[in-house]
């Protein structure tokens, strides 16, 4: 299990690294945790690695008003630990506490993690949860802003062209008065979901719902986003029923049966992780309002 | 003889350099070796029409391809088929390389030398084989519908089928008041040990010698299959062991075809070469165990006296039979564990698939046979409504039945009879331990909070230390310190602590001068090797019998040095003493120096056994006729059969409602390995055991498609448990000594794993109420299970 | 076919730089091991689950079988072997193994000595149950993790004692 040769690439700024993608048709070499095992059982082979771990301004986990912005060199680990992230987003730490093991999260990339569009990773599916988007760089296209809602486009395929590096991702905070969650069931602590879900439910001064949706991961081809607002809609935090979510959620998805779980339970488990991190995240809401 | 370090919890010596990272495992030795890779087989049943390396040969760093048609003499034969057995009428090897069929994906086809293995592995990508495919059998009822053949001289894929029975069974379960028939099966599991397998072989054409280092279970073995295999006389063939990561049986087997193939290779290009296994290869061509399938009936009283019971069950032993009828004929014979069933027959077919071979993993075929039994008690406890420990009480072989004969043969081909224990002390322990008797309460308490619980137990009695012997050497040196050499390898049971344990306590020294070797041929020629935790009982016995030869050796020689009679002389802290007169006293180098009779002084030691340095009667030889020079002695240990150590486990489970997760709340272990030399170390092996129990019972199978394809060949999908997955075991011990050797010592090293998926079973079953049949079971199909129950319309 | 360009790359390991020139392909696990010939970093796996084979790279456990050795170029790498004392005695969590028998073959415990070793640096004094999920992503086949878990709470008190004036 060694990797087949590659011509190794080394840029110190974004453009030098789009420019030498282009030019090879290489791959993008970030935190390698997903990169580098399928080169070292030889499912990947790319003819060049663009290694873009000394490339500036890429680095830097930027709070703002509206959003988290995490550049594409910033660790799991270090976007786990960042407190202001934290404050302005929990359901950020919540998830990557999920993303397999702290010494993977301590390599591996957040932004990394996105692109690599896995069905079952737990990023892709906050992304999309919070309706946020990837900032691409390309020789050929320039700088690009795209919504999550259009980049996960299948299994382990997303909408970054061939020539372009996601140079970092948006994660909207939520409205005010929002509450999240994060649950997810794994055959082992640390491996991929059986099925996941992150939930946003945002209440209204009076502590009603306004907003409910839940991002689902292994359960489809790309994570599966449900709007399920109106299903709470005007209910109190404390008087909510959210079974017709489960009806939402179980028409949206499509699991398929593999090794570790059929269709069926993966379909069971999308029920009552929804109903669950529905749950959590209004009660997570609720002290989020004042009273 | 003052025991003051048997029985201790005594620091393993092994630990230090294994820390510090001074361990040296296969791949840490020959760095400047050449690499090899392996162009295996991708298909399950395939003839190999072709072979083109044209598009290798450019490579830079490439050293030698090699095909079967390049294997000379005895090398181009199939491997040997280790234990033959009667019953194994149609046993089957591989070759070290495919000669025109390939058995299962995995199977060695076209050998890669080069200057590292990363162009090992670009070599091996460049070379083309054309196959024809071939149906291939996977799991055992194709296996057994002998639709396609695996061997097309093989009639039904059956390599061997095998009764054993005492009494009438069947009449007896005709007479019986009661009867169930039970279905009954386990998955495929393996070994995985952290380090994978690995040879280093380096050929010297000056000497015209042959070294080779590998991680395996049995030098001494390997060395005589090398020999063979390579036409070189056994003297100029030494294997050498060095730190192994982990066997747990599946380096057992030998030789495998690298272990001829490296070798030959470095003998051939005249260069050290190496083949380090990678994770992939392990899982593909190395050896799996535990899948069966058993048809049980069992006849018995109201009272749940088991009065017959017939087992009928199909062995996967996948493509090759290289280790025989070991595992199956385990599970035939040990699935009675502490009971006596009246009258019992058991009958197996040993059948071929396109898979990995089936060798022995740690529990070697009781895993399946105590869950067969196990399920059995619990089935008739269900039925009769009676306590599933009372059940399991009644059925219990007594203290004063011992030594118990139960009239079949077992799996070292000598009668099965136990040598002691005492099994109703043992459930005693166990239920206090787990609190048996009051978890109806807590099951009560837990139903109120909406919580599902469970209890389950299960028994087992495992036949430890088979023969035919090992032995030992011992030398003491003229610094005092004490060397020790016994054949058989160690990986990671703490063997060297263990050993220098029994012989610092044999000898009188201080435990910090034994300095202990195992699996070094170049210190030890004659051994069997490390498995059916045996090493305890045989190599133990062995070096305690060769400590006492050097002690009596030693008193003798003392005996003249300080004008005393043998009788009055004690060792002690490394000095013979008169007995109670510590001022008349001689060390232990000393006497080793005496040992010696001298014409040199090469040392200043040396000098007192010098010629004109002693007084000698000048009418004798100097070494006497029947002795030998050197304060030193060989010794073996060879009993008349094993010894049967035996152990009860309980576990309490609960079960999501939701989600059908199982999570372990306690697990309870009560074990009698007879004396315990070491308890820490027991403990060691009883954690590490149930662990990989558990692993098997909740987490671990090989999942293969039906074209033979292993799916989940990785670390990420065959699920070894994480720290997470393993809760706190809590252990008790009962010691009733075997009369069977000099130490009073029963194995430890498999016990652990052998009765998890049975326990494991009887509690979800008892925290869900559906009958478990099948293990390892997933949150799946539990979920499954639960959905077949409702639609049946049964309450839980 | 033209040989693979060689790279150079300086490995700090274990305060003791080394300078290697090697082909981009090579993992760090292999050039710690072959080419640097520290050997008590361990594979287990090469794909990243075991553990076997965690170091530290600036003080942080990573997987050297998931890491090129020149992306770490120019980076501090500490070992099993770095974790002893500077006298050569065993480190506090070297110890600790010893003490409570948290190895049995040895093979996976170097990357539980580096990975712990890290994690006591920012957690000194861990409840059990968070010296369990210190170790949760390393596989150890033989022991079945309960000294291990024994050893980080050993570990923290030697080291409490080490430090001690």
């Amino acid at each position: 299990m060694k990797p087949a040769p590659f011509a190794y690439l080394l840029p110190s700024t974004v453009d030098e690294a789009a420019e030498m993608l282009a030019a090879t048709g290489g791959k993008v070499l970030a935190g390698g945790q997903s990169l580098i095992p399928l080169m070292s059982m030889r499912l990947a082979a790319p003819p060049a690695l663009v290694d873009i771990n000394r490339v500036g301004g890429i680095t830097d986990i930027e709070v703002g008003d509206d959003a988290v912005r995490v550049g594409a060199l910033v660790r799991h680990a270090a976007l786990e630990a960042h407190a202001p992230a934290y404050d302005a987003n929990p359901l950020l730490r919540r998830a990557l506490r999920h993303v397999a093991h702290a010494t993977i999260r301590n390599r591996g990339t957040t932004v990394g993690s996105i692109v690599h569009a896995d069905p079952a990773g737990e990023m892709p599916a906050v992304l999309r949860l919070l309706g946020g988007s990837v900032e691409a760089v390309s020789q050929a296209r320039g700088r690009r802003s795209i919504d999550a809602a259009d980049f996960f486009v299948g299994p382990l395929e997303s909408a970054l062209g061939e020539d372009e590096i996601a140079v970092g991702v948006v994660f909207p905070r939520p409205p005010a008065g929002s509450g999240s969650s994060w649950l997810e069931i794994s055959r082992r602590r640390g491996d991929y979901a059986l099925v996941g879900v992150g939930a946003v439910v945002t209440l209204d001064s009076d502590r009603n719902v306004i907003g409910a949706a839940v991002s689902l991961i292994s359960v489809g081809a790309t994570p599966v986003h449900v709007d399920v607002g109106h299903v709470g809609a005007d209910s109190a935090y404390d008087d909510v029923d959210w079974s017709g979510a489960t009806e939402l959620v179980d028409a949206a998805i499509s699991p398929e049966a593999d090794i570790h779980a059929t269709a069926d339970y993966r379909r069971h488990l999308a029920q009552v992780l929804t109903r669950r991190a529905l749950a959590e995240a209004t009660a997570d809401a609720a002290p989020r309002v004042a009273a | 003889m003052t025991t003051k370090l048997f029985g201790q919890r005594i620091r393993r010596v092994e630990d230090p350099r294994l820390l510090s990272g001074r361990g040296r495992y296969l791949d840490d030795l020959g760095h400047d070796a050449l690499a090899v890779a392996f162009v295996r087989s991708p298909h399950a049943h395939a003839r190999v029409l072709d072979i083109d390396v044209s598009a290798a040969l450019e490579v830079e760093g490439l050293v030698a391809i090699f095909s079967y048609d390049d294997l000379d003499g005895k090398t181009s034969e199939p491997l040997p088929l280790l234990i033959p057995h009667p019953a194994l009428t149609h046993g089957r090897t591989p070759y070290a390389l495919a000669k025109d069929e390939v058995n299962h994906v995995g199977e060695a086809i076209v050998m890669v030398v080069a200057s590292d293995r990363y162009v090992a592995e670009d070599v091996v990508g460049l070379i083309r084989v054309d196959y024809e495919l071939l149906p291939p059998v996977v799991g055992v009822e194709r296996a057994r519908d002998g639709g396609a053949l695996v061997h097309d001289d093989v009639p039904g894929n059956v390599a061997a089928t095998m009764v054993q029975e005492v009494g009438d069974a069947a009449a007896a379960i005709d007479a019986s008041p009661r009867r169930q028939r039970l279905q009954l099966s386990i998955e495929r599991s393996a070994s995985m040990p952290m380090e994978g397998k690995g040879v280093l072989a380096r050929w010297d054409a000056d000497d015209e010698s042959l070294l080779v280092h590998t991680s395996t279970q049995t030098s001494t073995s390997v060395r005589q299959a090398i020999a063979a295999k390579l036409s070189l006389p056994v003297d100029r063939v030494e294997v050498v062991t060095p730190d192994v990561g982990g066997g747990f049986g599946v380096k057992i087997v030998h030789p495998w075809p690298e272990e001829i193939l490296v070798p030959w290779a470095s003998v051939r290009l005249n260069r050290p070469v190496k083949w380090v296994e990678d994770r992939r290869e392990h899982f593909i061509s190395s050896a799996h165990e535990r899948g069966q399938l058993h048809d049980v009936t069992v006849g018995y009283g109201d009272d749940g006296r088991v009065t017959g019971l017939s087992v009928q069950f199909w062995h996967d032993n996948g493509a090759y039979t290289p280790y025989g009828l070991i595992v199956p004929i385990i599970t035939s014979t040990q699935l009675l564990g502490p009971y006596k069933p009246t009258a019992y027959r058991v009958e197996f077919a040993s059948l071929y698939t396109n898979t990995v071979m089936v060798t022995p993993y740690r529990g070697a075929g009781r895993p399946q046979g105590c869950f067969v039994m196990e399920r059995v008690m619990d089935a008739i406890a269900a039925d009769l409504g009676l306590d599933r420990a009372l059940v399991r009480e009644r059925n219990f072989i007594q203290p004063d039945e011992m030594p118990y004969d139960h009239g079949l043969t077992f799996q070292d081909g000598r009668p099965l009879i136990y040598d002691s224990g005492d099994f109703p002390a043992s459930l005693s322990k166990l239920k206090q331990l787990v609190g048996w008797d009051d978890f109806a309460k807590y099951r009560e308490r837990a139903a109120a909070e909406g919580r599902r619980v469970g209890i389950g137990l299960a028994c087992y009695v495992e036949g430890t230390g088979v023969g035919p012997y090992e032995g030992g050497h011992i030398r003491v040196e003229t610094d005092g310190s004490v060397v020790v050499s016994t054949g058989l390898t160690t990986q990671g049971q703490g063997h060297q602590t263990m050993l220098a344990q029994i012989v610092a306590d044999e000898l009188g020294v201080p435990m910090e001068r034994v300095r202990v070797t195992t699996g070094d041929t170049r210190r030890f020629k004659y051994a069997v090797g490390t498995f059916a935790s045996r090493t305890a009982v045989m190599s133990g016995s062995a070096v305690a019998l060769t400590a006492r030869k050097v002690r009596a050796k030693a008193l003798r020689i003392a005996s003249n040095a300080l004008e005393a009679a043998v009788d009055d002389l004690e060792i002690v802290d490394g000095h013979v003493q008169v007995k109670g007169s510590p001022g008349s006293q001689v060390d232990l180098g000393a006497v080793a120096v005496l040992s010696n009779p001298l014409r040199y002084a090469f040392d200043e030691a040396a000098a007192r056994a010098t010629q004109f340095a002693t007084p000698h009667d000048p009418d004798q030889p100097p070494v006497a006729a029947d002795d030998e020079p050197g304060l030193e002695g060989s010794g073996f240990f060879s009993p008349t059969r094993s010894t049967f150590a035996n152990g009860m486990h309980a576990v309490v489970v609960e079960t999501d409602p939701d989600t059908a997760e199982v999570k372990i709340l306690r697990y309870c272990v009560v074990h009698d390995c007879g004396t315990i030399i070491n308890p820490m170390i027991v403990e060691g092996q009883v954690h590490g055991g149930v662990a990989q129990g558990i692993g098997g019972a909740l987490f671990e199978r090989m999942e293969y498609d039906e074209s033979g394809q292993l799916l989940n060949a990785s670390y990420m999908d065959f699920l070894m448990p994480y720290a997470s997955e393993i809760p706190h075991i809590e252990i008790d011990h009962l010691e009733t000594p075997s009369p069977l050797n000099p130490l009073g010592v029963k194995g430890a090293g498999e016990a652990g794993v052998i009765p998890v998926s049975a326990a494991i079973a009887a509690a979800i079953e008892d925290a869900e109420g559906v009958v478990i049949t099948a293990m390892p079971i997933s949150p799946s199909e539990l979920f499954d299970l639960r959905r077949a129950r409702e639609q049946r319309g049964e309450a839980r | 076919m033209t040989p693979e360009p060689l790279h150079e790359v300086t490995l700090t390991v274990n305060h003791v730089p080394h300078q290697l020139r090697l082909p981009a392909r090579r993992l760090l696990s292999d050039a710690l091991r072959h080419d640097v010939r520290l050997t008590g970093t361990h594979v287990g796996c090469e794909h990243g689950v075991c553990g076997a084979c965690t170091v530290l790279l600036d003080g942080q456990p990573i997987r050297s079988c998931l890491m090129f050795a020149v992306t770490a170029d120019g980076a501090s790498i500490t070992t099993t072997e770095g974790c002893l004392e500077p006298d050569g005695e065993l480190g506090a969590v070297q110890e600790a193994f010893h003490d409570c028998h948290a190895l049995q073959c040895g093979f996976c415990t170097p990357g539980f000595i580096t990975t712990i070793t890290a994690y006591l640096e920012t957690h000194p004094n861990p409840s059990e149950q968070q010296a369990r999920e210190a170790i949760g992503g390393n596989l150890c086949r033989c022991t079945g993790y309960q000294n291990i878990v024994a050893a980080v709470l050993r570990a923290a008190e030697i080291k409490r004692e080490r430090s001690a004036p």
